[in-house]
């Protein structure tokens, strides 16, 4: 056992240098999906018809494909974030936070590589 | 908490309510609705890399009233969050923390937001 505090123990190794972590992913993706957003959008009001054919082709495009592929991962990095300070701001039971937080991630990687699988999926067969 | 008749410190009932709050909590409100959006976003992919008849299934699900007025309210969420974000990563340079300027980028954003969403409808309407 050692009879240092805890104070003790930590002073002079500075700081994990890790604190600014999330808000700085937070912003960049936010940055990234301010243009690949405004594509989606943008796409989404030219798209001239929901039918299977149409959107099968608009998907199968390269440069389309390449960057649903670049919107599903950041939006779901993203919304990983975002939900989890959620989660971090409004759910108090350890457990049930512990829970939540995991969930998120599980789900939020579904998400992600559900999206890319089927986008490259699309792309082979149009 | 007991109640000591003791004076407590001003809460969130004794302001008036500002435009930034509200722009605050539909922020979060709007982010964490399209978190749910997402899962129709990639159901909608694999819908249509399963083939057309599965993607029928999810198109024809997705016209239903309910459905176009979850659209709707995605698309207005989605414009919100944008400006909203834009306006975070305008103060995090640094611009814009006056009050008046603060009160006036909130109904500008808000004001954009509605009208990009009627925009964006009335023609797919």
């Amino acid at each position: 056992m050692s009879l240092r505090t805890p104070l003790g123990r930590v002073l002079g190794h500075g700081s994990a240098k890790e604190g600014t972590a999330h808000f700085v992913s937070q912003r960049i993706s936010a940055l990234a999906l301010v243009l690949l957003g405004g594509w989606f959008i943008v796409s989404m009001y030219l798209l001239e018809s929901t039918a299977y054919l149409e959107v099968v082709r608009y998907i199968g495009r390269p440069l389309n494909s390449v960057l649903l592929s670049l919107l599903a991962v950041t939006v779901s990095y993203h919304s990983y974030l975002g939900v989890q300070v959620v989660v971090e701001d409004y759910v108090h039971a350890p457990g049930l936070k512990l829970l939540a937080l995991i969930g998120s991630r599980f789900a939020h990687t579904l998400i992600a590589v559900a999206s890319i699988y089927a986008v490259i999926r699309i792309g082979l067969i149009t | 908490m007991s109640n000591s008749g003791r004076p407590l410190s001003p809460h969130l009932s004794v302001y008036r309510w500002p435009i930034t709050m509200t722009l605050s909590i539909l922020h979060r409100i709007t982010g964490v609705g399209m978190s749910f959006g997402l899962i129709v976003f990639a159901i909608c992919l694999i819908q249509a890399a399963a083939g057309p008849e599965q993607y029928q299934y999810f198109r024809v699900a997705l016209s239903h009233p309910i459905g176009i007025g979850l659209l709707i309210a995605w698309t207005f969420a989605f414009f919100l969050h944008l400006g909203n974000g834009i306006r975070h990563l305008v103060w995090d340079l640094g611009y814009g923390f006056e009050k008046s300027q603060a009160n006036a980028s909130a109904y500008f954003v808000l004001f954009m937001a509605a009208v990009l969403t009627a925009v964006f409808w009335i023609v797919k309407l």
